[in-house]
C-alpha cells in the first residue's frame, strides 16, 4: 500500500478511532449531549436549548448492534498505527509483516487471461453485461473439480464471489440476528464483527475482552490449538478457520471428524474457513468436506487472495451444499442463493477470467510456485524467532507465525517491535482475548525485506 | 438446449435450477437425511418469491424450451449490450499487465477505494456541491451498496420507497428485519410506506399524505418509470426530509441518462448533505454490468439522532463486510472519467437513448400512454386495466420479446410494462417492428 494509500485510510481510520474510544460515545449519549469530542471546548455554558448551539442532525437513531463494536476494524487500525509510525520518522524502511497482504506479482499466465478478458470487453463478440450472480458457470465447474473432484461437491453448490470477507457478511445476513455463534479464540476479526453488526450478540464485556452470547472456543498451545469440545456450549453456527488465521495451525482429520459429529449431535452450522488451505504443509484435510458427513453440516468459504494474490483483484467462493438444511428441512443454500441474487451482483467478470486461469494446470503450477515462496518466507521467519529462544506456533501449514510473548500485553509489543524495530506485525489481542501475549507475524513479502526484517528482530531480541 | 448451456450462454441464474429442482416442504429433511437445529432466518422466509429479475430470465428460458427456434429479443433485463470503448478496458488491461510485475503490483486496496478515483468521482460529479473525496466510498455495484446501506441502517428502522421502484430497495429492507409482514390483499409490507409515483402526480409523491418514516429511498432518473425529477421536486424532498428529520438514500445510477437539465445529484439541492446519502454506479454509465464498480457519497454533515456521524459507521461497514472494489475495475473507472474515456461513454448513451427514442415512437404511434425513455433508458408503458403480468406473457409469447411486468416493482407498477432500451439497434428496430403488428 503506497503512503497516500495509508495515510487516506488514516484519516478516516484515526477519526473513527477517536469516536470510537470506548466510554466517551455512550457517555454523551446518556447525557443528550451530541456534541461531537473535538468541538467541547467551544460550547458555551448558557440558558439556551443545547439544539441551536450544534449543526442540525437527523432524528434517525444510529444503529445499536454497530455501537457496540470496540473499536475501528482490526487491520486499518494496524494501518493507522503504521501510518502515525511514518509521520514520525519519514525515513524509516518500515517492513509490514501486519496485515496480511501478499506482495508478490501475479503470474503471466493469470494476468495474460484478464488482459484478454479486458480487450474482448470491447469487442461485439467478446462483451458481456450482467453475469450469473452465483458467478461464471466455467468457474464454477472449474472449482468444482480442482478441490472438490471426489468430495461429491457439485458445480451448482459454489458461488463465486469477490472474497471470503464479503462472503462472510453475507452468509451473516442469511443466518440474521436470531441465531448464535461460536468463534475460536482467537480468530479472524471478521467473524466476531460481523456477528456483533447482525445483531446477534450482547454488549461487549470488558472485563473479559468478550461479546455476551458468542461462544469462543479457546485455542491455545496447550490444547493444540483445537478446542476441547466438550466444554463448548451448543451454538447454532460454528466459525472454524483452518489452516488458522492467526496461529497457524492446521487441523487434523481426527480433529476435524470430532467437529463434524460435534456439529452433527448439536444440529449446528459449521462456517470452514479455507483460505489457506493450499499452504497445508502436513497431511491435513484441505476441505472440511473430505469429512464423511459434513455436506450435512458445513459451509465452506475459500479465496483467491492469497494463493493468487488476488487481495485487489477481489475473487473467492463459498460453498453450500444442497444436504445442508435449516430445522424445517428448507435448504440454507436456497436462501444463500436469494442473498447473493438481491444483495449481489456478482464477481467482476475480468477477475473471474483470471480465476479461470489459475486453475488451468499451468495456472494451479504458477500458484503453486507463489504459495512456495511466502512458504519460504515464513520458514526464515520460524527459524529466527525459534533461534532466539521464542515459542513460536504456525509457520507450517499457514503463511502466518504465531509468536509467544508470555505476560506481555500484545500491543505493547506491536508498539515496542514497531517503535524499535520499524516492523509492522499485528498484536494478538486483535483476534480475542486468547490473542493476548502474542503477536502474528505475517509471512508475506519481498525476500529481502523478510530477510532484514529478521535481522532487525535478531537485533532487538539478542 | 440442456438447461444447464442455457445458463451458460445467458448467465442466468443457477437459482432457478434448484427452485424447480427442490421442494421446500418441510419434510424435504427426513427425505434428505440430517436437519440442522438452525432455524431460517423468518426475514427471508418474508419473501414470497426470487428476486425479480431471475425470474424473469426463468420465464425467458422456459419461453425457450417450448419455442427452441424463437428470435427472442431482450428489453427485460436492463443489461448493457454495447462494448465498453477501447480506452477504458485498454487502461484496465494495462493495469492488469502491471499485476504481474513488481512495480506495478497491488495487493489490498484502501476498502473505501483508490484515492485518485474517489477525487476524480468527486471532480467529475460533484464539483461544485462542496462533496469531498473522503466522502466518497468506491464499491463493487449500487445493488451492493444498497445491502451494506441497510446493514448500516439495522432493522429499527422505517422505510418508504416509491412504489414503483428498483426491487432491491424492498427486498433488501425485508432481508434486514425492517418491513414486517406482507399483506396479502395489497401486495405490501406493513411496515414499508408505498410512495405513489403515477402519471396523476407527475411521479412524484404527494408528500403531504407521507408519514414520516426513518429513511426514504428516492431513484431519479427513476428505473422503472424514467422519470427525471425537477429541481423543485427535489427540493420538496429534502425540505420533507428536514422537517421529520430522514436520510434519504438517493439512487442515481442513471444522471448520466438525462437530457433536460434536471438535477444529476441531490447534493444540488441546499441542505441536502445534511439530509441524503447518494448511491451511484458504472454499470449503466460504462457497460460495467459485469465489471462490477460503483459509488456511495455518505456526506459528513449526515448525524444520527445523537449527532454521531453515519459516515463513520458506514466505513465501519465498509472496512468489515467488504474489502474494496477490484483494482482492476477502478483503473477502469479512472479511464471512464478521463475527458476522452467520458465523451466515448456518452456516445454509447446517446446510442441507447436513440433506441430508447425508436420504442418510445413506436408506443406512441400506437395510441398509447407512454412515460419515460426521455431521461432514462427505460420506457414505462400503460395498458389500462391489464394484469402485467399476462401483458409481459403475452408479449413473450406472440413477439418473443422480454420485457419486465410492472407489478414486479409494486403494486403501484401493475397496468405497466417496462421496456428497457439497451440492446442492438437492429433488434430495437425489429422489436418495435413486431410490437407494432402485435398491438
Amino acid at each position: 500500500m503506497s503512503l497516500a494509500n495509508n495515510l487516506s485510510t488514516s484519516m478516516i481510520s484515526s477519526s473513527s478511532s477517536a469516536f470510537l474510544a470506548p466510554t466517551s460515545f455512550n457517555a454523551s449519549r446518556t447525557r443528550s449531549v451530541s456534541v461531537p469530542l473535538k468541538s467541547l471546548n467551544i460550547v458555551k455554558c448558557v440558558a439556551t436549548p443545547q439544539e441551536q448551539q450544534i449543526a442540525y442532525k437527523t432524528k434517525v437513531s444510529r444503529n445499536a448492534n454497530i455501537a457496540k463494536l470496540q473499536a475501528g476494524y482490526l487491520f486499518p487500525e494496524v494501518a493507522r498505527r503504521r501510518a502515525a509510525h511514518l509521520l514520525k520518522y519519514p525515513n524509516a524502511q518500515v517492513i509490514s509483516l501486519g496485515i496480511g497482504d501478499t506482495t508478490e506479482p501475479i503470474p503471466d499466465v493469470i494476468t495474460s487471461a484478464m488482459a484478454k478478458r479486458s480487450h474482448a470487453l470491447s469487442t461485439l463478440e467478446g462483451y458481456s453485461g450482467y453475469g450469473a450472480e452465483q458467478g461464471e458457470k466455467a468457474v464454477r465447474a472449474a472449482l468444482a473439480s480442482t478441490f472438490y473432484g471426489n468430495l461429491g461437491i457439485e458445480e451448482e453448490d459454489i458461488f463465486v464471489s469477490d472474497g471470503a470477507k464479503c462472503d462472510i457478511s453475507r452468509l451473516q445476513v442469511v443466518f440474521g440476528s436470531n441465531v448464535t455463534m461460536a468463534v475460536q479464540d482467537p480468530s479472524y476479526p471478521a467473524y466476531v464483527d460481523s456477528s456483533v453488526i447482525m445483531g446477534q450478540t450482547g454488549q461487549f464485556q470488558k472485563d473479559v475482552e468478550k461479546y455476551a452470547n458468542i461462544e469462543y472456543m479457546r485455542c491455545t498451545p496447550e490444547n493444540g490449538f483445537f478446542p476441547d469440545l466438550s466444554t463448548v456450549a451448543r451454538t447454532d453456527i460454528i466459525f472454524f478457520c483452518s489452516p488458522n488465521n492467526p496461529t497457524g495451525a492446521a487441523a487434523t482429520r481426527e480433529q476435524l471428524t470430532r467437529l463434524v459429529q460435534f456439529a452433527k449431535d448439536n444440529g449446528s452450522i459449521i462456517v470452514y474457513d479455507s483460505a489457506y488451505a493450499l499452504y497445508m504443509s502436513d497431511e491435513n484435510p484441505r476441505s472440511i468436506f473430505e469429512i464423511p458427513g459434513a455436506k450435512e453440516v458445513a459451509i465452506e468459504t475459500a479465496s483467491f487472495s492469497k494463493y493468487a494474490g488476488f487481495t485487489g483483484v477481489r475473487l473467492g467462493w463459498t460453498v453450500v451444499p444442497k444436504q445442508l438444511l435449516f430445522s424445517d428441512g428448507f435448504p440454507v443454500a436456497k436462501d444463500f442463493n436469494r442473498i447473493v441474487c438481491t444483495c449481489f451482483n456478482g464477481a467482476s467478470n475480468i477477475s473471474q477470467a483470471g480465476g479461470l486461469a489459475c486453475l488451468s494446470p499451468e495456472g494451479l503450477e504458477a500458484m503453486q510456485e507463489v504459495i512456495g515462496f511466502y512458504k519460504e518466507n515464513t520458514k526464515i521467519i520460524v527459524e529466527t524467532f525459534n533461534s532466539l529462544g521464542f515459542k513460536v506456533y504456525g509457520g507450517q501449514n499457514a503463511p502466518y507465525v504465531w509468536v509467544h510473548f508470555p505476560g506481555r500485553n500484545s500491543w505493547d509489543v506491536f508498539s515496542e517491535i514497531l517503535e524499535k524495530t520499524h516492523i509492522v506485525t499485528t498484536p494478538g489481542s486483535g483476534f480475542g482475548p486468547g490473542g493476548e501475549g502474542f503477536i502474528r507475524v505475517s509471512a508475506f513479502g519481498h525476500r529481502e525485506n523478510v530477510l532484514e526484517a529478521c535481522r532487525r528482530f535478531k537485533q532487538l531480541y539478542n | 438446449m440442456s438447461y444447464s448451456q442455457f445458463l451458460s450462454h445467458v448467465c442466468m441464474p443457477h437459482a432457478v435450477f434448484l427452485q424447480l429442482k427442490t421442494s421446500s416442504k418441510s419434510n424435504a429433511g427426513s427425505r434428505l437425511g440430517h436437519c440442522s437445529k438452525v432455524p431460517r432466518n423468518v426475514n427471508l422466509e418474508k419473501l414470497r418469491s426470487g428476486y425479480l429479475f431471475p425470474e424473469i430470465s426463468r420465464h425467458e428460458f422456459e419461453h425457450l424450451q417450448k419455442n427452441p427456434n424463437a428470435s427472442l429479443i431482450r428489453l427485460g433485463i436492463g443489461d448493457t449490450t454495447h462494448p465498453i470503448p477501447d480506452t477504458i478496458t485498454q487502461a484496465m488491461a494495462e493495469h492488469v499487465r502491471g499485476l504481474s510485475t513488481i512495480q506495478g503490483y497491488r495487493g489490498y486496496g484502501a476498502e473505501q477505494g483508490n484515492m485518485a478515483l474517489r477525487k476524480a468521482i468527486a471532480g467529475k460529479f460533484y464539483q461544485d456541491m462542496g462533496i469531498k473525496a473522503d466522502e466518497i466510498f468506491v464499491s463493487d455495484g449500487a445493488q451492493c451498496d444498497i445491502s451494506r446501506l441497510q446493514l448500516l441502517l439495522g432493522p429499527n428502522v422505517t422505510v418508504a420507497v416509491q412504489d414503483p421502484s428498483f426491487p432491491a430497495y424492498i427486498d433488501s429492507s425485508v432481508v434486514v428485519g425492517q418491513a414486517g409482514e406482507l399483506e396479502e390483499e395489497t401486495g405490501k409490507y406493513r411496515n414499508i410506506t408505498y410512495m405513489n409515483c403515477g402519471p396523476e402526480n407527475n411521479f412524484f409523491p404527494d408528500l403531504s399524505t407521507i408519514p414520516r418514516t426513518n429513511v426514504i429511498f428516492f431513484c431519479s432518473p427513476n428505473n422503472p418509470t424514467g422519470h427525471a425529477a425537477s429541481w423543485q421536486q427535489l427540493k420538496q424532498l429534502v425540505e420533507f426530509a428536514k422537517a421529520n428529520g430522514s436520510i434519504i438514500v438517493y439512487d442515481s445510477a442513471y444522471a448520466a441518462y438525462i437530457r433536460d437539465g434536471s438535477p444529476r445529484s441531490i447534493f444540488e439541492i441546499p441542505g441536502a448533505k445534511e439530509v441524503a446519502i447518494e448511491i451511484s454506479s458504472f454499470s449503466k454509465f460504462a457497460g460495467f454490468t459485469g465489471v462490477r464498480l460503483g459509488w456511495t457519497v455518505v456526506p459528513e454533515e449526515l448525524k444520527y439522532s445523537n449527532g454521531f456521524p453515519v459516515i463513520k459507521d458506514f466505513n465501519r461497514i465498509v472496512c468489515t463486510c467488504f474489502n474494496g472494489a477490484s483494482n482492476i475495475a477502478q483503473a477502469g473507472g479512472l479511464a471512464c472519467l478521463s475527458t476522452h474515456g467520458y465523451q466515448a461513454l456518452h456516445n454509447v448513451i446517446d446510442y441507447y437513448m436513440e433506441n430508447a427514442k425508436i420504442l418510445v415512437d413506436g408506443f406512441e404511434s400506437l395510441d398509447l400512454n407512454v412515460y419515460g425513455g426521455k431521461n432514462a433508458p427505460y420506457i414505462w408503458v400503460h395498458f389500462p386495466g391489464s394484469n402485467s403480468w399476462n401483458v409481459f406473457r403475452e408479449i413473450l409469447e406472440k413477439t418473443n420479446i422480454v420485457t419486465v411486468p410492472g407489478r414486479g416493482f409494486g403494486p403501484a407498477g401493475e397496468e405497466y410494462i417496462r421496456i428497457s432500451a439497451f440492446g442492438q439497434r437492429e433488434h430495437i428496430l425489429e422489436a418495435s417492428r413486431r410490437l407494432k403488428v402485435y398491438l
